[in-house]
């Protein structure tokens, strides 16, 4: 009697087996927060970083990181648009003509930015104005068609959305450092609040730094220095970790 | 003398690279070689000087706000500038494809030459930016638009020229390990933008 329970229930188990075959796409059952899965979100980070090695999404990293909130909401809105659409590109991505594979996506693309576009001009009326065009050329921001074209078009739902999520940390990291350096130096002020004292008309009037006679360097919040300053990063990262230096 | 100082203020002053870092990612990777530098520079000049005129017409007759008073005049409340990316988006990916097309017919070698990067140039925020630009500054004629296209095109050749032609050269320099390639390559770009902020203050 118990060899024929095991006996069932041994068929019980192939077939379940079978079913989460049918239903995933990967050859074995991984759990989701398997090794490989956290090394999706994990390489952006530093390893495979989409603007310090990747050499992705640089036009909108240097353009908007004169203050840390507009830097923050954009790589907020940039992590929901490349996850999502690193989503809906796997989901389809069987259905997909090759020849107009790149129309499709940027369509896809454009839809959740002008949906990230309306919601922005709806909750944060200033800071959208603040990065003008640059929310619309989320749409060409280089990281999210090269995330679809690298891995949405080949890779399950799951891994996609990891992934997407991973390099918009990635994105989201080098945008915070180097708005954190821009604003601090070239405004003295952190999200708008000034952390190295007020400023007033002269150094006695002052309080803070400035009453030792500390001017804020006005450069910085240029656009040249955010190159130099990107510049730098890549210095610092790469001397750290020595694999990433070119060898040619 | 509108025109001139919209032309030149294009090319100098709101250069697409230096001041607004628009095109970065293809500006950094194809400007190792002059030779490949001068194709896709020649490319989006041609691209912007089409794209941004007819976006310019289309955000006028159809996208502004009361843009469709010449269908009939109750129309005049709609606004649909909500669909100016996507809109501008299809005409810049069509545009690009036809640009494909006829450079494969006319000028083969060029074609092999530039290779993946003729479709990429669809996704160069360049393109889609100066149209956007265009949006924002809303000019009066379509001949203003032309001139910002031109402009601007020529301002991102510049730019790729001048950086692959220094590249070439560093090449033969003793550049410290963590800074070959991207790094150096950021601080050059950097120092160039403090160059051209000295065309700021020229009045024409």
């Amino acid at each position: 009697m118990t060899k024929d329970k095991n006996i069932v229930s041994e068929e019980r188990e192939k077939k379940k087996k079978e079913m989460i075959l049918f239903l995933s796409d990967s050859k074995e059952k991984e759990h989701f927060l398997s090794k490989n899965n956290r090394k999706l979100l994990s390489d952006p980070l530093n390893d495979d970083n989409p603007i310090t090695v990747q050499v992705l999404g640089i036009c909108s990293a240097l353009a908007i990181t004169v203050q840390l909130e507009p830097a923050i909401v954009m790589a907020i809105a940039v992590t929901a648009v490349l996850a999502f659409s690193n989503m809906i590109v796997s989901l389809i991505r069987n259905l997909i003509p090759n020849r107009i594979r790149i129309i499709v996506q940027l369509v896809i693309v454009a839809s959740l930015v002008v949906l990230v576009d309306q919601i922005l001009k709806a909750y944060a009326y200033d800071v959208s104005k603040q990065l003008s065009v640059f929310v619309g050329l989320i749409i060409t921001n280089c990281i999210i068609m090269g995330r679809l074209e690298a891995f949405a078009l080949a890779n399950g739902v799951y891994k996609s959305f990891l992934d997407g999520i991973g390099n918009a940390a990635g994105y989201g990291l080098i945008l915070i450092i180097v708005a954190f350096f821009r604003e601090l130096l070239g405004a003295g002020k952190l999200f708008g609040f000034e952390v190295l004292g007020h400023r007033a008309a002269t150094a006695a009037e002052s309080t803070g730094l400035y009453s030792l006679g500390y001017e804020n360097n006005g450069l910085m919040l240029l656009s040249p220095m955010a190159l130099i300053v990107v510049g730098i990063l890549i210095w610092a990262q790469r001397s750290r970790n020595r694999k990433l230096i070119e060898q040619n | 003398m509108e025109y001139l100082n919209l032309f030149v203020r294009s090319i100098f002053i709101e250069n697409m690279i230096f001041a607004y870092f628009l095109g970065m990612c293809s500006y950094l990777a194809v400007s190792k070689t002059i030779k490949t530098a001068v194709g896709l520079g020649a490319a989006v000049i041609f691209v912007l000087t089409i794209t941004v005129p007819i976006n310019f017409l289309l955000d006028q007759y159809l996208l502004m706000p009361g843009a469709l008073k010449w269908l009939s005049p109750e129309y005049a409340n709609i606004d649909l500038s909500f669909l100016s990316f996507i809109m501008f988006i299809a005409v810049i990916a069509s545009m690009v494809q036809l640009v494909e097309m006829v450079v494969e017919k006319f000028a083969p070698t060029l074609y092999s030459n530039l290779g993946i990067f003729l479709p990429l140039i669809a996704v160069n925020c360049a393109i889609l930016g100066g149209s956007l630009f265009m949006q924002q500054k809303a000019f009066g004629a379509v001949t203003e638009a032309i001139t910002y296209g031109l402009g601007s095109g020529i301002g991102w050749f510049l730019a790729i020229i001048a950086i692959a032609a220094i590249r070439e050269k560093i090449a033969y320099s003793n550049v410290p390990g963590p800074l070959k390639g991207l790094g150096i390559t950021f601080l050059i770009c950097g120092l160039m933008a403090i160059g051209f902020m000295s065309f700021m203050g020229i009045k024409i």
